[in-house]
């Protein structure tokens, strides 16, 4: 396992670079440790840091010394004088029990919260100590409200309700919630009725009355970048509302709208059902955008530590687990049932494989339908940031960097991830490819402006 | 008036209704055979039944929603997890609510229309309040009560408090305002205290008048929880049918909205018990 306190007992390590005395990419803020499962994580590598620091406040003698004596001797001396093993055992152990061992997490009945989900009956909260209670809840708004009012611990959101919450954009005051972990990327389609079989152009849709799931929602954002390169001004030519995911099969069917971009499994539902066709599956848009997210308020990171190490573990793993093609049909089959999503289990299968049915009389396979990464990446929530300042949800100018690191806590799944052996990104901020430009993180503005292209 | 027709003569026409209506229903969603283009098999084991013929998911017939309602009503109390119980344990639930909001109402509004009966003056002060507040929709209370209360279950029930307590604040007002003049003045002549006036004289006159008030405010009360559960979700009938509208299943719903009417009559009937039994003819 890689390390994340620096080794103390190195002479090129320099211990005075930050005070936490941990290695992180520059640039990120630095946090608390977190707690490991067993006695030699890096609670035990902080006491040594702490002990190394106090006997020699001055890093340079400390260099001087391993490299006269070396880490052996060193290490074996300070050892005669004081008890490092034990200090190293005790500190680990008294750190590690969760704070709070029974947690209610709320979640919507779609696809995208599978490893939140999955979790629950494939035993990954038990694994780590924890007692959860997965709730089913009746739509976004009430999610909100109550992971505000504190009945949930944690809650399954839209990756831009956290960021929106935070700015308190659609709230009565700043709530401070944090993107623990990306729960899907990709997972949703463009689901258009029936009778467009032939319009499949987007520069014939103006008039058209779409849905999306939430107001702060990728959907949303995606729909309108979608239509705004179409040459359709989203806010005149077309109309979109805000629908919650299972009335949009009802909608559709009642000829209520033309089409919704909306999570699975209502795209898929509507297929099945004989209502609908999937027009694009979002990941042709943007592949690896993100969509759902597993958010916490950010007082938990400080005041149940450990719970919240122990929480991040079981989502990072489950997620994870959810990734492998070869998991996808038992995972399938976990979640389907009454007590989670409720959906004829074949839909929710051809979901989560990519061997789907698609409407239009072929049947498509792609396995990248829908895919897990809790990596919450930086220059996602400044892409976010961009399309909530582009469509007028935030009136003012905000640092995104300072945002993104606050709301997307990329150390901690960075964490968690290292521990479970995955491979962590070095920088959160990378260049993403939306339909065909790019963004660069470096130079968000332009995207920020309405730009429709004609 | 109209005279009362027998039960032996209006149930067999009832039931001929009931019978007619079924039948033409079932008809109707009959799946029409050969409509459907020959697709490859492969894409129609990944579509519902109707799909695969080409046609769009019908509407369930009698058939199908009485089989399903054979199925639920065989095992009504299980709970098999947070999200997954028997609709015998949603329908308890809703009822534990309203119980509780109506309850709380009832012990609120009885008092207080008392007040308002026997004072003329408090009844004109609150009358403006009382004027602006009762047309309200109940559900229009629900996201102030969610963001003061801070609390799902309180705030359903803080709502069915607020819907539940007009008629019987109301009802109880008039019928303590319209108690006859020569019996307030009998108890006068015979020198009873306010207390025992209002015990002895007022309230068993009232008690029709306030009965009715509480039949309305329970029939109101479930109608609102069921919209209520919709909107908070976790349990109850309400909560059911949003989650069975979830899946787009068209029979639960219908099935729900039997058990809702089903129960609602019997609250109806219970209280028309009680205002039965506090009847009284001069």
């Amino acid at each position: 396992m890689a390390r994340i306190f620096q080794d103390p007992f190195s002479e090129k390590v320099d211990l005075a670079a930050c005070s936490c005395g941990r290695a992180h990419p520059p640039g990120l803020a630095c946090e608390a440790a977190a707690a490991p499962a067993d006695g030699t994580g890096p609670l035990g590598e902080a006491a040594e840091v702490a002990v190394m620091r106090a006997l020699f406040p001055e890093d340079a003698a400390r260099r001087a010394l391993l490299r006269l004596f070396g880490a052996g001797t060193v290490l074996a001396a300070i050892e005669s004088l004081f008890p490092l093993a034990t200090a190293r055992e005790a500190l680990a152990q008294a750190a590690g029990a969760p704070e709070k061992r029974d947690l209610k997490i709320g979640f919507i009945p779609i696809t995208c919260a599978t490893p939140i989900i999955m979790a629950h009956p494939m035993g990954f909260y038990a694994r780590h100590g924890l007692n959860v209670e997965v709730v089913r809840t009746a739509g976004w708004a009430v999610i909100r409200d109550r992971a505000i009012a504190r009945e949930y611990d944690a809650a399954h959101m839209l990756a831009p309700m956290p960021i929106a919450m935070s700015l308190g954009v659609g709230v009565g005051q700043p709530q401070p919630f944090a993107v623990a972990a990306i729960e899907n990327i990709n997972g949703q389609a463009i689901t258009l009725a029936n009778k467009h079989r032939e319009r499949r152009n987007p520069r014939e849709w103006k008039g058209f009355r779409f849905a999306v799931p939430f107001d702060f929602s990728m959907h949303n954002y995606l729909l309108r970048h979608y239509l705004a390169e179409n040459g359709v001004d989203p806010d005149r030519d077309v109309q979109i509302r805000a629908v919650p995911p299972p009335e949009m099969v009802a909608n559709l069917r009642a000829d209520n709208i033309d089409g919704f971009l909306g999570p699975d499994p209502f795209n898929q539902r509507a297929v099945f059902d004989g209502v609908g066709f999937i027009h694009i599956l979002t990941k042709e848009l943007w592949d690896g955008h993100p969509c759902c997210a597993f958010a916490v308020p950010r007082g938990m990171i400080t005041d149940q530590p450990n719970t919240f190490a122990a929480l991040m573990r079981a989502i990072v793993e489950a997620t994870a687990h959810s990734q492998k093609p070869e998991n996808r049909r038992e995972v399938a089959q976990a979640i389907a049932g009454q007590n989670y999503l409720n959906q004829p289990p074949t839909v929710v299968e051809q979901v989560l494989t990519g061997t789907f049915a698609d409407g239009l009389g072929r049947v498509q396979r792609v396995p990248d339908r829908i895919g897990f990464d809790p990596f919450p990446w930086h220059s996602m929530a400044y892409w976010i940031l961009t399309q909530m300042r582009r469509w007028g949800q935030l009136p003012r100018e905000v640092d995104y960097a300072q945002v993104a690191e606050q709301v997307f806590l990329a150390l901690d799944a960075g964490r968690a991830m290292r521990d479970l052996g995955l491979s962590v990104p070095v920088s959160p901020l990378r260049i993403e490819r939306i339909m065909g430009r790019t963004f660069d993180p470096a130079n968000p503005a332009p995207w920020a402006e309405r730009a429709i292209r004609a | 008036m109209t005279t009362a027709v027998p039960f032996w003569r209006a149930a067999p026409l009832s039931l001929l209704i009931l019978a007619a209506f079924l039948i033409a229903w079932e008809i109707a969603v009959m799946p029409r055979a050969g409509q459907g283009p020959a697709v490859d098999p492969e894409y129609a084991a990944l579509l519902g039944q109707a799909a695969a013929q080409g046609g769009t998911t019908p509407m369930p017939g009698p058939i199908a929603i009485g089989r399903r309602l054979a199925e639920l009503l065989a095992d009504p109390f299980y709970v098999r997890g947070t999200n997954d119980q028997g609709i015998g344990v949603q329908i308890a639930w809703s009822l534990l609510r309203v119980g509780a909001g109506f309850s709380l109402a009832a012990l609120v509004a009885i008092p207080l229309g008392f007040l308002i009966g026997m004072s003329p003056l408090l009844n004109a002060a609150l009358n403006p309040f009382i004027q602006v507040l009762r047309p309200v929709s109940p559900l229009a209370w629900m996201p102030l009560a969610l963001y003061s209360i801070k609390d799902s279950a309180v705030s359903s029930i803080f709502v069915i408090f607020i819907c539940s307590v007009w008629p019987m604040l109301l009802n109880t007002a008039f019928g303590v305002a319209t108690v006859r003049r020569e019996w307030l003045n009998v108890a006068r002549t015979l020198e009873a205290g306010t207390w025992k006036t209002a015990t002895r004289v007022i309230l068993p006159a009232a008690a029709p008048t306030i009965v009715t008030g509480m039949r309305i405010s329970i029939g109101i009360a479930w109608l609102v929880i069921v919209a209520a559960e919709m909107l908070v979700g976790g349990t109850g009938i309400g909560y059911w049918v949003w989650n069975q509208w979830n899946n787009l299943s068209i029979a639960d719903i219908v099935i729900a909205i039997l058990m809702i009417g089903l129960v609602g009559l019997a609250l109806d009937r219970l209280l028309g018990l009680a205002a039965a039994a506090v009847a009284w003819r001069e």
